[in-house]
């Protein structure tokens, strides 16, 4: 099967230059490469500082990295300019942390919505509020609340709306920056598993990035661990977990907070 | 041994704009041991912020305690007169905030933070205070104490950060130390170095904590007792290890359930459906009769609906307010 995305030796390097002229140069990934086979969810686990969310800007076209390829469906993003650009970012879509400070406090939920459908010029304003009607149920939401501003949901349903938003284009490909990380654990829990059924339902692929290794193990097919701006080790999920090579991996396993569960699952699904 | 710090049926609740009182906490009680950190594990808005707040009255101007009292060294705190309050506050209870770029000032050196929290509670002089000031860093910092203290907030990392407002809040050798969520805004790394330093102060200082949180993998090797909050009432409150790996509250099984588990055995729920709990938490949604969970439980009982269930202890320590503990109520 051709890889929805292969990324090669990427680079991405920011100089800083101070007020005395003395140059500042951080290198935030230093030769990245993997692929990710569509329908997949791959996860970059690192610690704040690895390069993670720098990755996730390069993907999403917001950053241009200093050298190497990101080859989308065939097209390389990395050398495109900005009409190749323009084509590839609908496809690829962003969700971030914190879905309060993601999304206009002052628009209510159907504006959210339809904005990247106005931009794309296509729509009648019927088929758009249609469309984000479905869109709503799609992730759970009800349509009842499409006048309501983000400040007045929770935050488990800021984020289904989120990522209701980043659907509105269908694209191929969803990076969930720490998307689960600023929620509570029961609500993480909803929202994985609307994750999971999305990517069942409409053949997502994900890429899926965070600190938090249970949850990548959980969601994730294959696992990259990241330090530094490199990728010190990648794999199976179940390998990673079972037989951590690099001593990073091991490192964060051990820093992960261990919750074990003595009781056997007795709630029924 | 009594406790040193007790708190009893406390209330809280705010006042909306259109003036209509939301009750955020309704009668909470429970003890804090010397030297015992007590875990509170709830979820956005299950009153575990407003907890924080309440114990030392700091809460937004539309915040009100209703009722209730919260004695520490044999005064009701919530009846105290300000000038008091102030004596206390920072100094034998102090607080530690989730942000720590926020509660730090940016343009004061580190040093100068820790200076300006013991000034305002008497004023040694000038060595002394220098003196203190390093001893407090050599506290939390295992290196550098210099060059930290004369840092600037932002050039430090986030989890040395968490470190001066721990030096801050342990300036003054306070009894009681009130986190809350101290570690939520840090990477897994830094999280477990500072629960290492909250365990190392409570040996040597004998600090009793109150640490809030939302995630239960914190409190497991590092809490002695673990109180869970549902919706501003106390659902379940024991020692740590039989609350983590044998809850028996409804809304802790369910909570601990959804949880995903990372084990050497590889993973048994790849891809796999997520027990969750369903609803939201949030406030409307809360019944005004009854249990607060009745609604989103699995295990609702008729009587779920009709009134507050009450305490039941099901052993010397382990206590849970749950119909399906109480007997001879059905």
């Amino acid at each position: 099967m051709q890889p929805l995305l292969k990324v090669e030796d990427l680079v991405k390097r920011y100089v800083r230059k101070s007020l005395v002229g003395a140059r500042e140069e951080l290198l935030a990934l230093d030769g990245v490469s993997f692929k990710i086979l569509p329908g997949t969810t791959f996860a970059v686990v690192g610690e704040s500082g690895s390069g993670k969310s720098t990755l996730a800007a390069c993907l999403a076209c917001l950053e241009s990295p200093t050298s190497g390829n990101i080859w989308f469906e065939g097209i390389d993003i990395a050398k495109g300019g900005e009409s190749v650009r323009r084509q590839v970012r609908p496809k690829i879509q962003l969700i971030f942390q914190d879905p309060a400070s993601s999304l206009n406090p002052r628009w209510r939920v159907l504006d959210i919505l339809i904005e990247p459908l106005i931009l794309q010029r296509k729509f009648s304003h019927k088929e758009m509020n249609l469309g984000a009607n479905s869109l709503l149920e799609r992730v759970g939401l009800s349509p009842d609340i499409a006048a309501r501003l983000p400040t007045e949901l929770s935050g488990g349903q800021r984020q289904r709306l989120a990522i209701a938003r980043a659907l509105t284009l269908e694209p191929k490909l969803l990076i969930l920056d720490e998307a689960l990380s600023a929620l509570d654990c029961s609500v993480q829990a909803q929202i994985a598993n609307l994750l999971t059924e999305l990517q069942s339902s409409l053949g997502m692929t994900y890429l899926f990035i965070t600190h938090d290794l249970a949850m990548a193990a959980h969601l994730a097919d294959e696992i990259a661990v990241m330090n530094r701006g490199r990728i010190v080790e990648q794999g199976p999920a179940e390998a990673i977990l079972k037989q951590p090579k690099h001593d990073i991996t091991r490192q964060l396993l051990a820093a992960v907070p261990r919750f074990t569960r003595a009781a056997p699952r007795a709630l029924e699904r | 041994m009594a406790p040193v710090l007790e708190i009893q049926d406390l209330h809280v609740s705010y006042q909306s704009r259109e003036g209509v009182p939301y009750p955020a906490l309704t009668g909470i009680s429970f003890g804090l041991m010397p030297g015992e950190i007590m875990g509170v594990l709830g979820e956005s808005g299950s009153g575990k912020s407003t907890l924080a707040g309440s114990l030392v009255r700091l809460l937004p101007p539309n915040g009100n305690i209703t009722r209730g009292a919260v004695y520490f060294e044999g005064k009701d705190l919530l009846r105290a007169k300000p000038g008091e309050l102030q004596q206390i506050r920072g100094a034998r209870i102090s607080l530690i905030f989730q942000e720590p770029s926020l509660a730090l000032h940016p343009t004061m050196r580190a040093g100068e933070q820790v200076r300006q929290v013991l000034a305002a509670h008497g004023s040694p002089g000038r060595s002394a205070l220098n003196d203190r000031i390093r001893q407090v860093f050599a506290l939390v910092f295992p290196e550098d104490v210099d060059r930290i203290s004369r840092s600037y907030p932002h050039q430090l990392s986030g989890g040395q950060r968490q470190r001066v407002l721990i030096a801050q809040a342990i300036a003054c050798g306070p009894s009681v130390v009130i986190a809350d969520e101290p570690t939520a805004s840090l990477d897994s790394a830094t999280q477990m170095e500072i629960l290492g330093v909250f365990r190392t102060l409570r040996e040597r200082l004998g600090l009793a904590m109150i640490f809030i949180t939302h995630n239960p993998a914190l409190l497991s090797g590092f809490a002695d007792r673990v109180l869970v909050l549902y919706g501003g009432q106390v659902a379940e409150c024991g020692p740590a290890e039989a609350v983590l790996s044998s809850p028996r509250h409804p809304y802790t099984k369910a909570l601990f359930q959804s949880i995903p588990e990372a084990s050497e055995k590889g993973r048994n729920s790849h891809k796999a459906k997520l027990p969750v709990i369903l609803g939201d938490s949030g406030r409307p949604s809360l019944p005004t009769r009854g249990c607060p969970f009745e609604p989103r439980c699995t295990e609702r009982m008729d009587i779920c609906g009709e009134r507050e269930p009450a305490l039941t202890n099901l052993s010397a320590s382990h206590t849970v307010y749950c119909f399906k503990y109480e007997s001879g109520s059905i």
